[in-house]
């Protein structure tokens, strides 16, 4: 086995490698850039050296310097992660040629599936089921009608030249693929002077469907197994999870014969992933093979019991697979939700910044990849630490939570409670909106396609609204939290002997527009709070004013709220959802009642600072007519130069701030009329 | 009897009443409440105890004797917030527009006077048109015995002032002494000439708002300490506050039972400084981070932000924290920040208050507006305020602190009790290249950055000054929450004087 292997990466993945090579004895080299100097991977690694300045592409991917690395401290494999250099044949050429093991398939197979074009040629030949189209060019409408009954409807009838959606149509008869062909072509002519048309099939209600092969450099070829990643944003996957609940047995062994299949057909030896899409009556389709280890690998872990990185390592060195298909179980049911540091609330732009506050919930301390859970399970893969930075070079993504239960329905459940108690604080992320996924009841159904986030939040995401049933459990929480810190506050030194105040039992709780008028009954354990509909709800936990966490049972369920504070009462977060809570006795509530909304300024007329920088400059002047997309003015934060748009035709009426400014989060940049 | 019980009640009520429900109703459109209901949200629960309810006006002009309402317009008296005594007094608007007349400042000073006399702070909630104009001279002396009274209390209970209304003309003056003014967004002003004289004498046209509103007293002129949405959320805060406050000047700060371990390490704090010096950071992370519970009463937020000053907890006790912003003109001292930091020691200093200075400071803001506005005076103001301050101070310098801002900032020179640093302090006289450039004038750019290289080397760090004991130790950020806590802990017995003196000349 190898003394030492370089980790060629950074972040989360490189901190899992790590991880694994310990428990194996292996010790292991990080490398940084400037901008990772106190990063995690580095504190992890037995060695770390330094190739570069932040950007990617002066370090991280720079062949030449990661050679340079491992020549200096002796490396005897690399392991590259994914990104960067993971899919790179001149670097596995290059190790190849320096007699350093690539922990990785070799570079042949690299180059085949690294193609589009190549990868679905051999794809085909290796009967591997391919989406089915008509390339060449077609004459007619009537060869059209041909093509498309050969194809099978729905098809997709599109201008080789197209995009955007123009010149594109979807026909399910013969008389719209007649129609669609003559409209599409004429369309194609006009808009891009170029009337080639072709035909492929239309794949409905799709869903991206992957599955896992592991081969050996001795011709034996497994799968574990599929993960389903349909949760997408953007192309950008969000929650993984595994298996499927959309496959049946005879798909999946299907599917996994045919990517074994394809995995040998380049004589593949190291782990990779065949992506398929698969449509409403569970055809599948070949897309492309990544051949590296796969960001969502730990659902598959969870699941098999299988520590893939290890396996990578162990055929990397060259030894046959220890397992068979038929020693392949899928066992259970994992999540993963990718926290990013985007914001979901600003259309999910990177934030970037100091983590103020960083606690993952607590990991399952009997697991670790390769062992197969029995009770439910936390894993989260993590880069990054609290006090740590965020800078712009790198992925937005800062860990993958993962959870394990018996089914499905336990896996969602602990996924919820686990990204309930994450706390991220200092930067923008998307812990709320992950929250409002796990509670859609079409994903709690399994019912998704890779269009999911598109048609569910057609209009960005504005954080959860929660139901009365749901507040009123928060109620009662906050109302039974309350109470407790009210206490405390009667207990300050300089009081008045005997006429102390006496905190009563009468609450009125009002929180996202709704109030609740509750009466609480504490005793030792906890506190029962009688709603004035005759419903009650009773309280235990052992918060105390000022914890940020609290972790509750309200009859006998777990509640965490991440608790803040607020002028007069609490801010509190769950379930995706961000409540404003006032918790005051009747008269005051009475009084509370009078006080007029105030609603929040109109900001569409503004142009607001999206993250705190200085004005480099100012494009535009007051009066002056600026149109949609017209940059307005540039922002410099962290050395990056942001340019700010016109969202709208509009005429500047005011200018607050000019060049040398600096300016924080939502100053006012300018105003328009 | 029972006749002459329930005329005590019908006169009771008649008094509650205060200008009518016509006019309580116009109050409330107006998105305001009345003086009682803000004392029933002020004070704890029935604890109110009521002075000259039936006190009513003297004035015999203008028809005024046919109506005399019960309470003349302000509600006056006692109760306690959290169990501890507090007096108060809130101008009634729906009675004359809460005028100021000689029975209603009589009463004001009833309850100022019992205050000082037995130790308790005053709340003033104010409201008022202004002077009772139809009293003429008389209204005038009443403010003038009201500000008497405020000089005297001050320093000896605290006095909040919570605008909630208007209040202008001679009436700012009272809350101008007073220790706190907070303000209600939207539904208060304050200016000492209103907008129609403003556009009579300089041709000004401004409105209300703009003059004198809450935004512009927190931002601009600093008059206010804090602004609030409404009247609920003020009086909530407004509790929050007294709970930080001892009760007068006799009295060490207040306690109250924590849960939060002294000792608690933050890890994160190793790494709050920025590799490039010349990178902020936000120093409210360490104040929180420092703090029982993440518990900061910030004062004067919105003013003056490149130093911030506010209450946190230590061990459940109150301390003052005085901290130098780095986010915001990178943390320097200007005449804005050592006012508003210099009013802030002192108001610790004499109620008792300890002082907790965070220290980032790389010197005084240069330039002509500072110079001609008098930086050098007001910046004495806060030397000042630090050298005569005799409470427990705990000093803990994280970054820079150069030149005379290092001396300011309550340095060991200064009496400080404990001063800490950071390993990544640099306290010197300025910083290396410009200390460089002067040493070594008339030589190379090339030799300068070796010189400047060297200059860091020897001074950009905290130990050549723990070598003279300027600094007492060099403490790991990550346990500076159990030190800092300790060295308060160490300073409960703390006792010092000034030479004795009439008063002290400080550099107003």
């Amino acid at each position: 086995m190898f003394k030492k292997i370089l980790i060629a990466n950074r972040g989360e993945i490189a901190c899992r490698v790590i991880k694994t090579a310990r428990k194996m004895g292996i010790k292991t080299v990080a490398i940084y850039s400037d901008a990772d100097k106190q990063a995690l991977h580095v504190q992890m690694a037995d060695e770390a050296v330094h190739i570069g300045p932040p950007p990617a592409n002066q370090s991280y991917i720079v062949i030449d310097k990661v050679m340079a690395a491992v020549k200096e401290t002796g490396a005897e494999a690399v392991h590259p992660g994914y990104g960067f250099l993971s899919e790179n044949a001149k670097f596995a050429e290059a190790l190849e040629a320096a007699g350093v093991a690539f922990i990785g398939p070799p570079k042949g197979a690299i180059e085949a599936m690294g193609d589009k074009i190549t990868s679905k040629k051999i794809a085909q030949d290796a009967n591997v089921s391919t989406v089915p189209g008509y390339m060449g060019l077609i004459a007619d409408a009537d060869e059209a009608v041909k093509i498309s009954n050969e194809i099978g409807y729905p098809v997709m009838i599109k201008a080789s030249a197209g995009g955007g959606g123009k010149g594109m149509r979807i026909a399910w008869t013969d008389e719209e693929a007649r129609e669609g062909f003559q409209s599409s072509k004429n369309e194609a002519a006009s808009s891009f002077g170029d009337d080639r048309i072709f035909i492929e099939k239309f794949v409905t209600q799709p869903r991206h469907i992957e599955i896992q092969v592991l081969c050996d450099k001795h011709g034996n070829g497994i799968y574990l197994g599929e993960r389903e990643c349909s949760i997408q944003r953007r192309n950008q996957k969000v929650i993984e999870e595994a298996p499927s609940p959309f496959l049946d047995e005879a798909t999946r062994k299907a599917m996994g014969e045919q990517a074994v299949a394809l995995a040998q057909a380049v004589d593949y030896a190291s782990a990779g992933t065949v992506e398929f899409i698969v449509d409403g009556d569970r055809n599948f389709y070949f897309l492309e093979m990544n051949t590296r280890l796969q960001v969502e690998h730990p659902v598959t872990e969870l699941i098999t019991g299988v520590d893939l990185v290890e396996q990578m390592i162990r055929v990397a060195n060259d030894e046959k697979l220890s397992m068979a298909q038929s020693d392949v179980k899928l066992h259970g049911w994992a999540m993963e939700s990718r926290l990013y540091a985007e914001d979901p609330y600003r259309g999910f732009l990177p934030s970037i910044g100091r983590l103020t506050r960083y606690r993952p919930p607590a990991e399952t301390e009997s697991y670790s990849p390769g062992v197969t859970p029995s009770a439910p399970v936390v894993r989260n893969d993590t880069g990054v630490y609290e006090g740590g930075e965020i800078s712009m070079y790198y992925d937005p993504m800062i860990a993958k939570l993962c959870t394990w239960g018996a089914d499905r329905a336990e896996a969602i459940e602990e996924m919820r409670l686990a990204l309930d108690r994450f706390e991220v604080e200092g930067i923008g992320h998307n812990l709320p909106f992950l929250s409002a996924v796990y509670d859609h009841p079409k994903f709690i159904s399994g019912d998704m396609t890779t269009a999911f986030i598109e048609e569910e939040y057609p209009d960005g995401f504005e954080g959860v609204t929660l139901e009365r049933g749901a507040l009123a459990r928060i109620a009662a929480a906050a109302a039974a939290m309350n109470r407790v810190a009210e206490i405390r506050r009667t207990r300050v030194s300089g009081r008045m002997d005997n006429h102390e105040r006496r905190v009563g039992t009468d609450w009125v709780v009002t929180l996202q527009g709704e109030s609740f008028t509750v009466t609480i009954d504490a005793d030792h354990e906890g506190a029962t709070v009688s709603f004035d509909d005759g419903s009650n709800h009773r309280v235990e936990s052992d918060w105390t004013p000022g914890q940020p966490l609290a972790v509750l049972m309200v009859d006998g369920a777990p509640l965490v709220l991440k608790v803040g504070k607020l002028p007069g009462g609490f801010r509190l977060r769950t379930r995706g959802a961000e409540l404003k809570v006032h918790v005051r006795p009747p008269r005051q509530a009475e009084l509370a009642a009078l006080m007029p909304e105030k609603l929040p300024p109109d900001t569409s007329k503004m142009l607001l600072c999206p993250m705190p920088g200085l004005i480099v400059k100012v494009d535009v002047e007051v009066g002056q007519e600026v149109q949609e997309g017209q940059a307005l003015c540039t922002i410099e934060a962290m050395k990056m130069e942001n340019i700010l748009r016109a969202e709208k035709r509009s005429v500047v009426s005011k200018i607050n701030a000019g060049a040398g400014d600096s300016l924080a989060v939502d100053d006012v940049i300018m105003e328009f009329e | 009897m029972k006749d002459i019980l329930s005329e005590l009640e019908a006169r009771r009520e008649d008094a509650r009443q205060g200008g009518g429900a016509r006019r309580i109703e116009a109050q409330h459109a107006k998105g305001k409440l009345t003086a009682r209901e803000r004392i029933e949200l002020l004070l704890d629960e029935d604890s109110f105890e009521e002075f000259d309810m039936f006190v009513a006006h003297r004035c015999a002009d203008f028809g005024m004797q046919a109506q005399r309402p019960a309470g003349d317009g302000v509600v006056t008296g006692w109760g306690t917030i959290n169990g501890r005594m507090v007096y108060v007094f809130s101008q009634d608007f729906t009675v004359f527009g809460g005028s100021l007349s000689e029975t209603h400042a009589q009463k004001i000073c009833k309850i100022m006077d019992m205050a000082v006399q037995n130790g308790a702070p005053v709340i003033g909630i104010n409201d008022s048109g202004g002077a009772r104009i139809q009293e003429g001279v008389a209204s005038l002396a009443g403010y003038a015995e009201v500000f008497q009274r405020n000089i005297m209390a001050s320093g000896v209970v605290p006095q909040i002032s919570v605008i909630m209304g208007p209040c202008a003309g001679g009436a700012v003056y009272s809350p101008a002494m007073t220790d706190f003014i907070f303000m209600v967004k939207d539904t208060s002003y304050m200016f000492v000439t209103g907008p129609d004289v403003v556009k009579t004498v300089t041709n000004e046209v401004v409105t209300a708002e703009e003059l004198g509103g809450a935004s512009t007293h927190t931002k601009k002129s600093s008059v206010a300490d804090g602004a609030f949405e409404n009247d609920v959320e003020a009086l909530a805060e407004v509790r929050r506050l007294v709970d930080f406050l001892p009760l007068n000047n006799r009295e060490k700060p207040p306690v109250r039972p924590f849960f939060d371990d002294p000792a608690r390490a933050e890890t994160s704090l190793d790494t709050l400084i920025p590799a490039n010096p010349n990178t902020p950071y936000d120093m409210k992370e360490l104040i929180h981070k420092l703090a029982d519970e993440g518990d900061f009463y910030e004062i004067q937020e919105d003013f003056a932000k490149n130093i911030v000053t506010g209450f946190v907890r230590l061990e459940g006790q109150t301390v003052g924290v005085v901290a130098n912003q780095p986010m915001v003109l990178a943390g320097c001292l200007d005449i804005d920040s050592s006012r508003k930091a210099a009013r802030f020691v002192r108001f610790c200093d004499a109620f008792e208050i300890p002082i907790l200075t965070l220290v980032d400071v790389p010197g005084f803001l240069p330039g002509t507006s500072q110079e001609y506005g008098g930086v050098i005076k007001h910046g004495a103001k806060l030397l000042f305020a630090y050298g005569e301050a005799t409470v427990p101070k705990v000093t803990v310098i994280t970054r820079k602190a150069y030149g005379g801002a290092y001396d300011v900032m309550a340095s060991k020179h200064l009496r400080g009790d404990f001063n800490y640093a950071w390993p990544t302090a640099e306290i010197a006289v300025m910083g290396a290249k410009g200390a460089t450039e002067i040493i070594h004038r008339g030589k190379s750019p090339e030799e300068i950055e070796a010189e400047t290289k060297h200059y860091e080397d020897r001074f950009a760090n905290p130990f050549v000054a723990a070598e003279k004991g300027f600094i007492d130790e060099v403490i790991m950020p990550r346990n500076t929450r159990k030190r800092v806590a300790r060295a308060f802990a160490s300073l409960r017995g703390k006792q010092l004087q000034n030479p004795w003196k009439k008063h002290d000349n400080i550099p107003l």
